[in-house]
C-alpha cells in the first residue's frame, strides 16, 4: 500500500507505545521538564490542573496555543492537550498545533450535551473517558484510539477510578461468558454497537488501550490500577499538588512498571513528603462530579 | 536459545506475541537476574527517555550495555533503534543509549503524531515481498558507519531517502513497528539470521 496517515492502526499504535507508562498533567515548561526527567511517557498540557478547576470554578476551556507550543518546544516526549466534550473546533485547533493526542475531556466544561466529537474526521488520535463498557464502546465507535477510566479528577481520591475499572472489567468478563445470541441484548442494554460488543466478547479486552485516570495520588494507587488491568495511568493533580513533585513523579513511574512487586512499591513510597490534600468523592455535591459528564 | 523482551515500558507484549507466532516463547525482562538467563534481547517500541530512566532505576542499564558489547544478539524497534544507536540527535539533553550500532539516529525525524503513517517498504534481505511498516513518531538513521548494512530506506519529508532498517553483525534495528502488524518477517529474520 501507498503511504497513509491517520489510519486506525497508526492512531491505536501510538497508544500502544504509551503502555506501562505515566502521563502527567503539567501547566508550564518547568513542570513539563520535571515530568520528562522523571520518566513520564507523555505530558498533558493544560492551564489549570483539575484540582484548581474545581477550586476556582468557572468555565474550563482548551489551553492557550502559546502555552502548548512552549511545552512542545521544551520536551521531546509526546504532548497531549484537552478539548471540551463536543467542541470539534478546539480539536481542529489542537490538531493544527501538532499535539500528539487529544483528550476529549470531562474535566473541561462540556460544549455539547448530546454529541461527542466525530473523531474519525481527525488525523491525530483521541483519548476519551468512560465509566462503564457501554460508554467506552460508544467512544470507540466515534473513533477514540484510547480509553481512560474516568475516576473523579482533581480529588486525590482513587475510589471512583476503582469503581470504573471494576465496572469496565466486570462487564468485559460477563460478555466473554455469553452465548452469541445473548450478545444482541447485551449490546442493546449497554447502548453499544453490536460489532464492538461481539469483538470484546471474543477477545476479552477492549480493541484499544485502556488507561486509568482520576484521583491517583500515590505510587500504590498507580500500582493498584495496573493490577486492576490498566495499561497505564494518567496523573493529574496528584503530582504537582504534592509536597515534592519530582520525587513523587519518579516514584509513580517506578511503581507503574513494577506494579506487582510490593518491595519496589514500598521503596518508591518512602519519604515522598505530603501527598495532595484531596477531597472525598462522597462529599462532592452531584453537580461537581465530573465523571457524570459524557453521554 | 532464550529470547527476552525488555519489559520496562512500551509494546513489549506485542513483541512477545510476534515471537510466539514464530514459535519462540519469549520472556519479560525487568531485573538483572532475568537478564542473566537470556541469550538474545528485543527492545520494544515506547518512549526512549522513559526506557533509559527505568533501565537505570532497575539497575539493568550497564548490564545491557555490556551484554550488547559482548555480542548478545539484540533487536530494537523505534525506541529500541534509538537505544541501539551509538549517537542520537534531537534528543533530550544528555540522553544516553545502550549503543552498539555505529549510526546516528534522529529522534522523531518523520515528525509528530500527525505525520505518523503506514506504508509498504522493500527490504529484500529480510523478505522477498514488501513489508508492511508502521511508523509512529518514528526516528530515521542520519549517518551510518562502514560496518553497518542498510536493509531498508524510506523517503522523509525532506525529500531524501533515509535508512529505516539496519544491521551490524549481531544487532538489528528498525525505525518502524513490525510487532503491531501481522507480518512477522522481521522477527523471523532476527531469530534465523541475526541470532544464529
Amino acid at each position: 500500500m501507498a503511504q497513509e496517515s491517520g489510519t486506525s492502526r497508526v492512531k491505536r499504535g501510538m497508544a500502544e507505545m504509551l503502555k506501562g507508562g505515566v502521563i502527567m498533567d503539567v501547566v508550564n515548561v518547568e513542570q513539563a521538564k520535571i515530568a520528562e526527567d522523571a520518566g513520564a511517557v507523555a505530558v498533558m498540557a493544560l492551564e489549570r490542573v483539575p484540582a484548581d478547576i474545581r477550586a476556582q470554578g468557572g468555565v474550563a476551556r482548551m489551553s492557550d496555543p502559546d502555552m502548548i507550543a512552549a511545552i512542545q518546544a521544551a520536551v521531546s516526549i509526546p504532548v497531549m492537550a484537552k478539548a471540551r466534550i463536543g467542541h470539534f473546533v478546539e480539536a481542529q485547533v489542537l490538531q493544527s498545533l501538532g499535539v500528539d493526542f487529544i483528550d476529549e475531556s470531562e474535566v473541561l466544561t462540556p460544549t455539547d450535551y448530546a454529541n461527542h466529537i466525530n473523531k474519525w474526521n481527525f488525523t491525530i488520535p483521541f483519548v476519551c473517558g468512560a465509566t462503564n463498557l457501554g460508554e467506552a464502546l460508544r467512544r470507540i465507535n466515534e473513533g477514540a484510539a484510547m480509553i481512560r477510566s474516568k475516576g473523579e479528577a482533581g480529588t486525590g481520591d482513587v475510589s471512583n477510578a476503582m469503581t470504573h475499572m471494576r465496572q469496565i472489567g466486570g462487564e468485559i468478563r460477563r460478555l466473554t461468558s455469553m452465548r452469541e445470541d445473548e450478545l444482541y441484548v447485551a449490546a442493546k442494554e449497554m447502548q453499544a454497537p453490536f460489532d464492538l460488543v461481539k469483538e470484546v466478547a471474543a477477545n476479552g479486552k477492549l480493541p484499544v488501550v485502556l488507561f486509568t485516570a482520576g484521583g491517583i495520588a500515590t505510587p500504590a494507587d498507580a500500582a493498584l490500577m495496573m493490577q486492576m488491568g490498566a495499561d497505564g495511568v494518567f496523573i493529574g493533580s496528584g503530582i504537582f499538588k504534592s509536597g515534592d513533585p519530582k520525587r513523587r513523579a519518579e516514584a509513580c513511574v517506578k511503581a507503574t512498571t513494577a506494579f506487582t512487586d510490593a518491595k519496589v512499591i514500598a521503596d518508591a513510597s518512602r519519604g515522598l513528603g505530603e501527598a495532595m490534600v484531596g477531597i472525598n468523592v462522597a462529599d462532592l455535591p452531584a453537580p461537581h462530579r465530573l465523571s457524570e459528564r459524557g453521554w | 536459545m532464550q529470547v527476552g523482551v525488555l519489559a520496562l515500558q512500551g509494546d513489549f507484549r506485542e513483541h512477545l506475541n510476534a515471537l510466539a507466532q514464530c514459535g519462540v516463547q519469549g520472556v519479560e525482562i525487568r531485573t538483572p537476574a532475568e537478564l542473566d538467563k537470556i541469550d538474545a534481547l528485543i527492545i520494544p517500541g515506547g518512549e526512549s527517555t522513559t526506557i533509559v530512566s527505568l533501565a537505570k532505576t532497575f539497575d539493568v542499564f550497564e548490564q545491557i550495555k555490556k551484554r550488547i558489547a559482548d555480542g548478545m544478539p539484540t533487536y530494537g524497534s523505534c525506541a529500541g533503534m534509538i537505544m541501539l544507536a551509538d549517537h542520537i540527535v534531537a534528543a533530550k539533553d544528555g540522553q544516553e543509549t545502550f549503543g552498539g550500532i555505529d549510526i546516528t539516529v534522529r529522534r522523531n525525524a518523520f515528525g509528530r503524531q500527525v505525520d505518523s503513517f503506514e506504508s509498504d517498504i522493500s527490504a529484500p534481505a529480510i523478505s522477498k515481498s514488501p513489508i508492511h511498516a508502521i511508523f509512529i513518531r518514528a526516528p530515521w538513521v542520519e549517518k551510518v558507519g562502514k560496518s553497518v548494512e542498510v536493509l531498508a530506506s524510506y523517503e522523509g519529508s525532506d525529500g531524501a531517502s533515509h535508512p529505516v532498517a539496519v544491521r551490524q553483525g549481531h544487532l538489528l534495528a528498525t525505525a518502524f513497528h513490525p510487532e503491531i502488524t501481522d507480518d512477522f518477517s522481521v522477527h523471523r529474520y532476527f531469530l534465523e539470521k541475526v541470532c544464529s
